[in-house]
């Protein structure tokens, strides 16, 4: 019980009697931002240990640009839930429709720059597929 | 926003400014140029998360606003990197095209 009041805090007591009464959804405003801030984080810290430790660049840049996008989002959800007035909320949905848009579209222009300044992916055993040169 | 609430806040920022860290040593060491300009993307990313996180932690919502121009400053400076290294200019001259003309 009182790992509750210290996880949630949302338990109003009343002193005077000795009911307590349950501020639901307060509490499930916090489980949803712990729920949705764990997993963002989980993912924006997988997508930078795979940007350190992948070996090529293609790949690094396959960790990065999957995982910032979903983190992001995820972790602007978390915030949502937390906001206190519409306004905020509105900023917030701006915010997280501007990194949708403009974070794959920046993954794609480095992906495209990159393999037309001619950097090769390190490929072991295999070899690359005989691509058309307008195909790109 | 109850204390708990700001605590694991606080906690969450932590590890945004651990993961960005983690992205300035790819930032330095990178091998290629396009190593570099993947991290600088990312760093961006990681910093609007930051920036909207510190925001709710210091109870003042004013650093959003910050937060989207960072966003769109960000995916514009990416671009136009890439269209310098490119064409090795800014102001590229369009070609005239003869056999498209009708």
């Amino acid at each position: 019980m009182m790992s509750a009041f210290i996880l949630f805090g949302a338990v109003a007591a009343d002193t005077a009697a000795v009911t307590h009464s349950i501020d639901w959804v307060g509490l499930l405003r916090n489980v949803g931002t712990i729920i949705s801030m764990v997993t963002g984080l989980f993912f924006v810290m997988a997508g930078t240990i795979g940007v350190l430790r992948l070996p090529d660049f293609f790949t690094r840049l396959h960790a990065a640009g999957m995982t910032d996008t979903l983190g992001a989002e995820l972790i602007l959800i978390a915030l949502i839930f937390q906001s206190d007035s519409l306004q905020m909320v509105l900023k917030l949905l701006l915010v997280a429709f501007f990194l949708l848009i403009t974070s794959p579209t920046a993954t794609h222009a480095i992906a495209h720059a990159a393999y037309k300044a001619g950097v090769k992916p390190v490929l072991g055993k295999y070899s690359l597929p005989d691509v058309e040169e307008d195909g790109t | 926003m109850t204390p708990f609430i700001g605590y694991f806040m606080l906690g969450s920022a932590f590890l945004i400014i651990v993961s960005m860290a983690m992205m300035l040593t790819r930032l330095i060491g990178g091998p290629t140029l396009y190593d570099r300009l993947l991290a600088v993307n990312s760093f961006g990313t990681k910093t609007v998360l930051f920036l909207c996180v510190f925001c709710f932690i210091i109870g003042r919502p004013d650093g959003v606003d910050i937060a989207m121009l960072y966003a769109l400053m960000n995916f514009i400076a990416t671009i136009a990197v890439l269209k310098f290294f490119n064409y090795r200019a800014l102001n590229v001259t369009l070609m005239v095209n003869d056999e498209s003309e009708r």
